[in-house]
Parts: structure tokens; sequence; C-alpha cells
């Protein structure tokens, strides 16, 4: 049975250019969903339409997403924002910006808990540096009363991650979270988030562009491009045998470790081309 | 993991001291001026007319700073002008500052129609030459400290909303808005909450210069005299008196001059200095 599932998600922008096209995809109870495209083609906007945090120039003009087998748009605004903030997370993709810069780390963690679950703030507190202690973050008593500035960027990502899990969330939605951090805090962060989903038994939405992280953290993927759904399927019948001719594309751009020279091959133009064209046509079949 | 930021500490500035300190005597100045005023700041002596400050050849010592046209000792009358100025920049300055900032965090936060409506009322009120402006509305609402006050929130409202609403925009675009609208929070919880400390440097910065402003405006409403009744000594009233005699007695033009140059200049200078002390990331 899926935990979050979206049915034909349409959002549009405020002059009626399509940002998503019809998009289905369903993330299963414990399960790790990558969502792979190219930039711009919508990964995020899914993301953030999940959680109702669409930029003030989309609108959402159709489709359901269902939570639980409830669908988050028929709710009213309360008591969907309720249900997302008890059930969904985000680890957001920049730390930088992703901590409030005037306040204490602390309260920027236990907030959800006191708020939404009607925790008291000692016992919020408790939790809070057990999940610090949990992101292998040393001295989380300390961590806990620093200003975000204090700490460096691979620090606030595992605060991140550490908040993401607090309140015991059964979906968590990743937006791209290891692009703003260099190579080296990248996998150590990678290994973290999928140490915590499998500990903590949560379905993760991971938006991704680079398909080596895939290939490490997620059972299956969807690929998007130009908000439209191109190629669905599991990680390894993706990764030996990709069906659709531009996710072969994409998986000859990766560059490979083990053949520094050769791989790095741009998607071509012929390709790009042809899935213009489906895409055109997907257009035309929906006005028709 | 560990992190060895966070242990660097900034002292205060000197520029925070010099400032606070003169605005600090000031303060003591308005407060005590009926028990520190060697004269009656009103008294007229024609007799001792235009005595020169006290270093000067033919000083009178009991007239410290001299005396004006009429014979009324300068230090008293700036010491009782003080009061009005300080009035006036306090009060004017945060009744502007709370309506402006409130009205440009609204426009920057929510957007929409409220951004609309207050951005374009902003712009209009730009277009206004402000101390037209003022004399115009002094004029309407009769002199006196409330129609001062009123004069000044109603012309310079405009600087705080403009850059709070641009300040409020820029934090409202951050992940950790974001975050917080994830995690169940309000509307109006997240500008309070979330943007609001964020834009308190700002505008603590431009609290203590509209309060520099707000002694300007004052002077320029007393020196024109649209500022309170005309036998209340103020620091624009005597620049005015001055100006009429600087020739004969420099000393009656000058010495509030200074003092309105110094308090104007402490002002922005302690804004500049408070708005390092509140930001988490320089403080």
């Amino acid at each position: 049975m899926s935990y979050l599932t979206i049915k034909d998600l349409t959002v549009r922008l405020k002059n009626g250019a399509p940002l998503l096209r019809k998009v289905s995809l369903a993330v299963n109870s414990g399960e790790v969903r990558a969502l792979v495209g190219e930039s711009g083609a919508g990964k995020s906007m899914i993301g953030k339409a999940v959680l109702g945090i669409l930029p003030r120039a989309a609108k959402l003009t159709g489709g359901e997403i269902l939570l639980d087998g409830e669908d988050l748009l028929r709710l009213p605004p309360k008591a969907r924002r309720a249900k997302i903030g008890a059930k969904v997370a985000l680890i957001p993709q920049d730390p930088l910006t992703a901590l409030n810069p005037s306040r204490r780390v602390g309260p920027q963690i236990t907030d959800r808990l006191v708020d939404i679950l009607g925790w008291k703030r000692e016992t919020a507190e408790a939790r809070a540096v057990e999940l610090l202690d949990e992101v292998h973050i040393q001295s989380p008593e300390r961590v806990m009363r620093s200003y975000p500035h204090e700490l460096s960027g691979g620090m606030r990502q595992r605060i991140l991650i550490a908040s993401a899990f607090a309140a015991e969330p059964k979906l968590i939605i990743a937006d791209e979270p290891t692009t703003a951090l260099d190579v080296t805090v990248q996998k150590q962060i990678l290994k973290l988030i999928r140490e915590m989903q499998e500990r903590h038994d949560t379905a993760l939405l991971f938006v991704t562009h680079d398909l080596g992280v895939v290939s490490k953290i997620s059972q299956s993927l969807t690929v998007l491009y130009a908000g439209k759904v191109i190629e669905e399927t599991d990680v390894r019948t993706f990764f030996a045998a990709p069906k659709h001719a531009y996710s072969r594309a994409l998986l000859a751009a990766t560059p490979k470790y083990t053949d520094p020279d050769g791989s790095l091959m741009p998607v071509p133009d012929s390709i790009i081309s042809e899935v213009e064209q489906e895409v055109a046509a997907f257009d035309a079949q929906l006005t028709r | 993991m560990r992190d060895a930021r966070g242990q660097i500490r900034r002292l205060p500035g000197l520029r925070l001291w010099l400032s606070g300190g003169w605005l600090l005597i000031l303060v003591l100045a308005a407060v005590f001026a009926p028990m520190i005023s060697p004269h009656d700041p009103l008294e007229q002596d024609l007799f001792a007319a235009r005595l020169p400050p006290f270093w000067q050849q033919g000083a009178d010592p009991a007239y410290l700073l001299g005396t004006d046209s009429l014979g009324r000792d300068l230090l008293s009358r700036m010491l009782y002008g003080a009061r009005l100025a300080l009035t006036v920049a306090l009060i004017a300055g945060t009744l502007t500052c709370l309506v402006g900032a409130s009205l440009g965090l609204i426009a920057g936060y929510y957007r929409g129609w409220a951004d609309l409506v207050i951005s374009r009322l902003v712009d209009i009120w730009m277009a206004f030459p402000p101390v037209l402006f003022a004399i115009l509305l002094i004029a309407v609402l009769g002199t006196g400290l409330t129609s001062i006050i009123v004069a000044i929130v109603v012309i310079d409202w405009t600087r705080f909303s403009r850059v709070v609403r641009a300040e409020a925009m820029s934090q409202g675009a951050m992940d950790y808005v974001a975050s917080a609208q994830v995690a169940g929070r309000s509307r109006l919880g997240i500008a309070l909450a979330e943007i609001l400390p964020n834009v308190l440097p700002t505008i603590v910065a431009l609290l203590t210069l509209e309060m520099g402003i707000a002694v300007i405006v004052e002077a320029i409403l007393s020196f024109v005299n649209l500022s309170i009744s005309t036998d209340q000594p103020t620091w624009g009233g005597m620049i005015a008196e001055g100006r009429t005699s600087i020739y004969q007695a420099w000393w009656v033009l000058v010495f509030p001059l200074a003092a309105l140059f110094l308090t104007v200049l402490s002002f922005s200078q302690l804004g500049e200095g408070l708005k390092d002390y509140f930001d988490p990331v320089l403080r």
C-alpha cells in the first residue's frame, strides 16, 4: 500500500504555462523513491505541491495528492497544515538558508513538536538532544544553544535531518539535500539519511539530479522531463536497461569514476527533440 | 562533528560610546533642565544683550555661552530646547517606526493586494516634498507638540515601510520560512516569530536615524515658526533668531546649530552601532 499517491497532478504558472503535466507517482511506506530530472524539470515543484508551499507564481490546477488515502487538496487549509505538519517533513536543499539565522537552533527543532504535537517543552528538548546525538553531533546541548551561523554547512544539514525526523513523520521529502555541500560531506550526509530512513522506516521522496546518488539511496525512481513523467521503474531495472531513450542518454551522461575520460556525454539534441515532441503530443492530447 | 565558529566576539565600537555619550548628556540636560539652568530661559535683560561666550573679551561669567539680542541666556535656552528636541525624537521616531515597519512587514510578507495598496501609497507619498508637506500639515493641524509628532509620522512612515518591505520579501523567500510553513506555523506566526527578528537590526538602525530626522524636522518647523508656542525655547527657533544677528553675534546661531548637528550625527551613528549589536551574525 503506497503512503503517498499523486494522481494527475497539474501545476501551472499564473499565465497558464504548464510546470507539471499530469504527474502521477506513488511512494510506498518505508520505500525510497528518487525523483530525477534536469534542472527546471519540475522535480522540486512536486515536493512543494505536496507540502503546500508552492511559490506564489505557481498554481495547482488539477489532480489529487493522497496521503495515507486522504486527499490533501480536499482538506480545509488548517486541517491540511496540521496533517502535513504531523506526517510529512522536508529536508531542504540549502542548509545555509533553511535555518532561521536569528533564532537558536534548539527551538527550531522543537517548534513542531510543541506546536503541532502538543509536547511539553522539556520533553521536546530531550527528544531534540537525542536526535542530534543520533545524527552524530557532538555535545548536542551546546549546539542547541548555538545560532546557525556558528555552525558549518554539514553540521546544519545534520541538524535539518534531525529536525525532519523529530516528529516521526511517515514521509520525508528531501529536496536535493546534498547539492549545496562539498563532495566528502555529501557522502556522509547521504549515508546518514539512508541510516535514519531505515531506522525510522520512513517513506522518502528523494529529489535529485545526480544518478550516482540515486543508485546509492533509492529502490525506485521516476524520471521527469519538462514536468512530465518519462519513465518510472525500480533502480535495478533502470541501471540495467532503461526503457526510454532519454533515460538512456541521461545515464550515459553520468561520469564514471572507473572511466574518467570516456563516458561523459551530453544528452544528444536528437533525443531532446524527441522528448520535446512527446511532451508536445501529450499537451495536444490534453487540450483535445 | 565540531565547529570552532562562534568564539569571535566584537567590542562595541568607539562610535557607539561617543554617540551614546552625547545622547546621554542630552537626556540628562533635558530631564534636569530646570535644576541646572543658570537662568530663566525666557528672562530678558536688554543690558546684557549679545554677550559673547566665556572665552571671549567682554564676556560675563554668569552667561557661559553668552546671550542673544534680547539678553536671554543661551545655555539655559539650549537646555530647555533639548527637552523638545528629545521628546519629539523619541515619540515621533517610535511612532513612525511602528506605523512604517508594520505596513512594510505586511506588504513584504503577505504580498498580494495588501502589498499593491501599500506600495502604491508609498510611491504617491514619496512624490511630495517632505518639508513642504510637513509645513502644510502643521498649517492645517495648527501648531503644538502633537501636531509636530503627527506631521513627522505622516511624512516619514514611508522610509520604514520601503526598507522593511524589501527586507521582509527577501527573508520570505528563504527556505527556513518554507520549513516553518511545513511545520504548521500560521502566516502571522511566521511574520512575527521568523521574519521580524531578522528584520529587527535594520529597523533599529532606521529607528535611530529617524530620531535624528525628527530632530531636524522639528528644528525646521521651529525655524519657520510653525513648531510650538513662540515663547518656548527651541533649537530651530534659536537658529532663526541667530540668523538675523549673525554678523554681530555669531554664537547665537552656532551653538544651537552645533547641538543639532551633534545630536543628529549621534543618532545615526548609534543606529549603525546598534545594528551590528542586534545582528546575530555580526554580534
